[in-house]
């Protein structure tokens, strides 16, 4: 029924096979979002929303100090915030190909078991680096301007917000894996997000809280990666935040990181 | 060939919490041949085909495909199995060939083999022209044909197809059935579950009919109908007519003793197929009776389970191919499968 010879290449070694599983999952999920430019566009357009509503609605009623224009203050949540809500696409994505058979489909394959999930992650990680320098325009455009840095600094910030999306993509992961819908995933992915990111540093300064929300949004991973962020593109004492920051990436990637495999692995339907 | 049936399973059980899907199935599948599972929803055609293509953890009993076992060694299994669901699996935002591609390098191939066996697959199935396409704007019938295309990349040995022609439109279903009979001239084992007596009876070798989780009989689909009585024509006469004349004619051609229900003015017997309807209506317009219906009426998976169960095979969907559900929308959502396992059963 065919001419061809279609024994596997089989003269490579594990890490090579689930980078290169990765890499055609990664490459699928890119062209997919080429070709679906509206979503890229919303998923922009939203952020810049934010950014004109905070800096010309709120920004005259938040005190950043005598020292800082809001626009400066507000850019470096706005792009955390961007991140961890395109992150949110991962677990939609895959809940997308869940409903379609896609999942069921790989899972029968010879594939790597985790190059689904890296290929997506991977992707979406691209797809937010495109995002963020969208926003970087959007923000230039209103005023916003790097501060008394260097650019291996304001190069380190970007290089934080895109560990951090990477991060916050595989939590994405395991909810995405664990639900039985696209719908399910787009609502159960997004409500923990808005405390994280409204009760943080992002849109207005901690200290101005009450004291026993001040106990979480000075902790929490949306907190310490904008503030890691903030100083490295504005200036200031970075190492505290910066170093919590990669820790708090860490420890979600290295706990969500095999629950979502264990999602994956786990019969979809059960 | 080796001396392994292409599939083997025995006392295979599989709960979803309370829920019994397979309650000890036996299936034995010889190389080379179309075994179809047969059954209404919720008898656990799905579950056994998720297990056997190793997607599924059962919680007892033996699962073998070409002699391996499918719960312990399930990556020796995956490249030598292919499996097309009820749903077509394919990314609707990728072409006709970026999916066949994409397929083709997971199963390891090089770049090359890959767009090379992609282009091959896609000119067999009738899809060249449509290859460079989304598959979004693809038909029911095509979404389908790409999709067994994916399953058949790596020619694997044994094929699973889950309910392959639900949902399709008749010239679809037919299209469908053509090409499963060449791959079977082809040498692929086919293990095919179905709610369509008649789609069994086009394409497969043995038949296990399986309500609840388990086998309740299995042969061969003659065996099967002469069980349950095969064809049965059903002429409705005018009013004044002679029942009785009529009924003679139809004992002379059908198979078996002629029925008649005075009050519907029917005439009922069993026949072997549709060719002795010529005679039929000749003999009835010799006696001078005027024929106000005719229906023959093929037997069902209903009749089937009649007969040995004593109870319809309940479920929507079971009327036959083209019936209510029946359509070629997109596909639904493939998590519901399992689900409705649970509902029906």
């Amino acid at each position: 029924m065919t001419t061809l010879d279609l024994t596997p290449v089989a003269r490579r070694s594990r890490l090579t096979w689930e980078l290169l599983d990765a890499w055609v999952m990664c490459r699928r999920n890119l062209m997919k979002t080429w070709r679906v430019p509206e979503l890229l566009v919303f998923a922009t357009i939203q952020p810049v929303m934010f950014v004109l509503l905070f800096s010309y609605v709120f920004g005259g009623a938040i005190d950043v100090g005598p020292d800082l224009d809001y626009v400066d203050f507000l850019m470096p949540g706005v792009f955390v915030q961007t991140v961890i809500f395109g992150a949110m696409m991962t677990g939609i994505g895959l809940a997308n190909d869940k409903e379609e058979g896609l999942i069921d489909r790989f899972r029968s394959l010879p594939m790597s078991r985790s190059a689904l999930l890296t290929g997506r992650t991977l992707a979406d990680l691209v797809r937010n680096a495109f995002i963020i320098l969208i926003m970087l325009l959007v923000g230039l455009a209103v005023g916003f301007r790097f501060g008394d840095t260097t650019v291996p600094a304001i190069l380190a910030g970007f290089g934080v917000m895109l560990i951090f999306s990477y991060a916050f993509s595989w939590v994405s992961a395991v909810i995405g894996m664990s639900v039985r819908s696209t719908e399910a995933a787009q609502s159960g992915g997004m409500i923990w997000v808005f405390p994280l990111v409204f009760a943080s540093s992002a849109f207005a300064r901690v200290d101005t809280m009450p004291g026993w929300l001040q106990a979480f949004a000075d902790h929490q991973p949306v907190t310490v990666t904008v503030d890691a962020v903030r100083a490295l593109f504005l200036g200031g004492p970075v190492a505290d935040d910066l170093l919590l920051s990669l820790a708090w990436c860490g420890g979600i990637l290295l706990l969500f990181g095999p629950l979502a495999v264990r999602a994956f692995r786990r019969d979809a339907a059960g | 060939m080796t001396d392994h049936p292409a599939v083997l399973v025995e006392g295979l059980r599989k709960s979803y919490g309370r829920h019994t899907a397979l309650a000890g199935l036996d299936l034995l599948v010889a190389e080379g041949t179309v075994h179809g599972v047969l059954g209404p929803n919720g008898a656990g055609k799905t579950t056994a085909v998720r297990i056997l293509a190793t997607l599924l953890a059962a919680d007892g009993g033996r699962a073998e495909v070409l002699g391996v076992d499918v719960l312990r060694q399930p990556q020796l299994v995956r490249p030598r199995i292919g499996l097309t669901g009820q749903y077509a699996a394919v990314d609707e935002r990728l072409t006709g060939l970026e999916n066949l591609e994409m397929f083709g390098r997971l199963y390891r191939l090089s770049a090359r083999t890959a767009r090379a066996r992609a282009a091959e697959l896609l000119e067999r199935f009738d899809l060249a022209e449509a290859a460079g396409r989304q598959a979004k704007t693809y038909s029911g019938g095509m979404r389908r044909r790409l999709d067994l295309a994916a399953s058949l990349i790596m020619a694997p040995a044994v094929l699973f197809l889950d309910e392959p022609t639900t949902g399709l439109d008749p010239r679809s279903r037919q299209a469908m059935w053509r090409v499963i009979a060449d791959l079977v001239r082809d040498g692929t084992t086919v293990l095919l579950t179905t709610q369509y007596l008649e789609e069994a009876d086009q394409l497969a070798d043995r038949v296990s009919v399986v309500d609840t989780g388990r086998v309740i009989a299995e042969g061969t689909t003659d065996d099967l109908k002469r069980q349950i009585g095969g064809d049965r024509l059903d002429i409705t006469v005018a009013e004044g007519c002679d029942l009785g004349g009529a009924a003679e004619v139809l004992a002379r051609s059908g198979t078996g003793a002629a029925t008649v229900d005075a009050d519907e003015r029917r005439v009922s017997v069993p026949v072997s197929g549709a060719g002795i309807l010529a005679e039929v209506v000749r003999g009835l317009d010799e006696i001078g009776v005027t024929i106000v219906d005719v229906a023959l009426h093929r037997p069902s998976l209903d009749d089937v389970f009649m007969t040995l169960t004593g109870h319809g095979a309940a479920p929507a969907g079971a009327t036959g191919p083209g019936g209510p559900g029946g359509d070629d929308g997109p596909p639904g959502p493939r998590t519901g499968d399992d689900e409705r396992d649970l509902v029906k059963a």
